[in-house]
């Protein structure tokens, strides 16, 4: 972990792996280091993996209210880095983030991973395209995560002050960059069309969040874009398939054309 | 001292409680009938307005999508108010101006209303409970800046009177603000704030707002009144702050005997008791700070949800959210918890909540009213 101070916000990045370089964008949970799946990628990829402005240990500033402000953001961390262009991994929110950023230097990304994204608005205006998932008790959001929630549920008990204090400020930066328009901007679709790099859109069979039609829909939006479903897993395929969800993005990755 | 009477103009003719998840929020709203409805809107103008016959202020404030206080736009119920009533002062406690899109709007309806009402407005604001995110949209982080940003704006469009000028906020923001009317009052209304927390109250302190609070009992009161006058003082403003600043909020219900008093007590028990709000609608994310939250998580629970398990009548008052019994009796509560906060120049009485019917808030108002009220004067 490296703090990197970028356009006044000091963010925390996490480096591992080897290989060609790859930024993974982390869902609404937050980063952390450990799982089998940053094991798997790490072995062929070099993961840079900020921590968004307000979550984790990254800080957050007054001016930050969406998520293309966070795109600009690592735009200067890839400056920084002096990496021309790289594979980019997007995790649900993260896939948000990502698809924002890929719409602004589109020559700037290789190759696309967008894993169970948000980020636009496909379907009709009298229904949310994603649960409410501000309005719904967290007994039935575990389970739109997850096919097996009960190994994923947090314990507070067996958690220390440090780690609820960082769960409670991911969960309030989720609110503040998702809140309205909710999980999407409006602009974003009119952007996509730029982003010609071969990009996979990634999805859990058992997704409760972003559905099968939504994932088709945000697909049809860029040029190059094919869909792959994962079995067994949900919102959060990398946590519950790690072998599969990185077979299915190094095999994509290292492919041609 | 000043009294004001308050009624959250609830709609209590509700199914059983175990038929429904949120009596906030979500509740569908075929279970209002409107003609009942209707009926209650008629009977809480009357109710003000014999507690306005009877001597005392009014009071009323704004909820969204709730059963429990059906006032979603404060200011038309206290337009009515302003027309029909003559002499009391008329409270808004408050505007939920953190979630109000249109701060200019809230300052050309509390113009009007002042106007309307020969200058007889006290215009509160307050941030709005968790239970208002979802009915408003608004989003829960960064509540407080916007709460303060609007406020300011407000103050600007109320006091400036050379024709149009500019605010560019952070949330808000407006290039021709020239309301019409003016407010009647000069240079404004009064400005009431309501806060819960210690930290609140300094920066209403430090502003010389007047400070409301509500159902925090005789500890919570204490906090926050010490934090008021710490911050007013700091603000230079002098070592012998008005009791005028400060208000005190309680359910109140005086009857002429014990048994009386409790019985209609005990129905305005119904306030806290009835509050079942799911933890998706009352603990939104970043309502409340992280530190706070971590302390929810480790177990800490809201004072008022805590009591709310086990209310009872005589636990309310030993808390200070509630006074009831005889004239007598309800003097020594108030002067328990006078004593203990440091003073204050207003008593928010909640005399009307739940099942309390017509006949039964009336003869509560009127005890209050004659019996305790005098006893006040000169606090």
């Amino acid at each position: 972990m490296a703090i990197i101070s970028l356009a006044g916000v000091d963010i925390d990045v996490w480096e591992g792996g080897s290989g060609p370089p790859l930024l993974f964008l982390h869902g609404a949970g937050g980063f952390r280091p450990g799982p089998a799946y940053l094991d798997l990628i790490g072995k062929h990829r070099r993961i840079i993996a900020p921590s968004h402005p307000g979550w984790g240990l990254s800080g957050l500033t007054d001016w930050m209210t969406r998520p293309d402000d966070i795109a600009h953001l690592y735009l200067e961390l890839l400056d920084r880095l002096g990496i021309p262009q790289l594979d980019i991994v997007g995790t649900s929110f993260g896939g948000w983030v990502a698809a924002e950023l890929a719409t602004m230097q589109p020559q700037r990304v290789r190759r696309l991973v967008l894993v169970a994204p948000a980020g636009v608005k496909t379907g009709s205006r009298e229904e949310l395209d994603i649960p409410d998932m501000f309005a719904t008790p967290a007994a039935d959001i575990e389970k739109m995560l997850y096919v097996e929630p009960e190994k994923f549920r947090p314990d507070p008990a067996k958690m220390t002050d440090e780690e609820l204090r960082i769960m409670l400020r991911n969960r309030e930066s989720f609110a503040l960059f998702a809140w309205e328009p909710y999980l999407h901007n409006p602009k974003l679709p009119h952007r996509l069309h730029r982003v010609t790099c071969p990009t996979l859109f990634l999805r859990g069979a058992h997704d409760g969040l972003i559905s099968a039609a939504y994932t088709e829909r945000y697909a049809a939006l860029l040029p190059n874009a094919r869909t792959v479903t994962l079995p067994n897993a949900a919102h959060v395929p990398q946590m519950e398939q790690p072998e599969a969800f990185c077979e299915t993005v190094l095999s994509f990755l290292n492919s041609e054309g | 001292m000043r009294a004001w009477h308050f009624s959250e103009t609830a709609y209590h003719l509700l199914p059983p409680a175990e038929t429904y998840d949120s009596i906030r929020v979500s509740l569908p709203n075929k279970h209002y009938d409107p003609a009942k409805g209707a009926d209650l809107y008629h009977r809480f103008l009357d109710e003000w307005l014999l507690a306005e016959d009877e001597g005392l202020d009014i009071m009323l404030n704004e909820h969204h999508q709730t059963a429990t206080c059906v006032d979603p736009a404060a200011p038309l119920m206290l337009s009515i108010l302003a027309r029909q009533s003559h002499k009391a002062r008329l409270l808004i406690l408050g505007n939920p101006i953190a979630n109000r899109n249109q701060p200019i709007r809230v300052a050309e309806e509390m113009a009007m209303i002042d106007v309307i009402s020969r200058g007889r407005l006290e215009a509160g604001f307050v941030r709005g409970v968790p239970y208002e995110i979802s009915p408003a949209n608004s989003n829960p982080v960064r509540m407080n800046e916007r709460q303060w940003e609007a406020l300011d704006m407000i103050v600007k469009a109320l006091t400036h009177h050379d024709g149009p000028m500019s605010f560019e906020g952070r949330f808000f923001h407006n290039r021709a603000i020239n309301i019409w009317p003016r407010p009647y009052q000069t240079p404004h209304p009064p400005i009431w704030i309501s806060t819960t927390s210690p930290a609140g109250a300094a920066r209403v302190g430090e502003r010389g707002y007047i400070q409301a609070t509500f159902l925090t009992g005789f500890d919570g009161t204490k906090a926050i009144f010490d934090s008021y006058r710490s911050a007013w003082k700091a603000a230079g403003r002098g070592d012998d702050m008005p009791l005028d600043r400060l208000a005190y909020a309680a359910m109140v219900y005086v009857g002429e005997t014990e048994a009386e008093a409790y019985a209609g007590a005990e129905k305005l028990l119904w306030y806290v008791t009835s509050n079942k709000v799911p933890p998706h609608f009352a603990q939104p994310p970043g309502y409340v700070p992280v530190e706070a939250g971590v302390k929810m998580l480790r177990g800490a629970e809201h004072p008022l949800s805590a009591f709310a398990k086990a209310a009872t009548v005589e636990g309310a008052i030993k808390a200070g959210i509630m006074m009831a019994g005889t004239p007598d009796q309800v003097v020594q509560q108030i002067k328990a918890v006078y004593d203990h906060v440091g003073g204050f120049g207003h008593l928010l009485n909640m005399g009307q909540a739940g099942f309390l019917e017509h006949d039964e808030t009336v003869r509560g108002i009127k005890l209050f009213a004659r019996e305790v009220y005098p006893a006040l004067q000169g606090w």
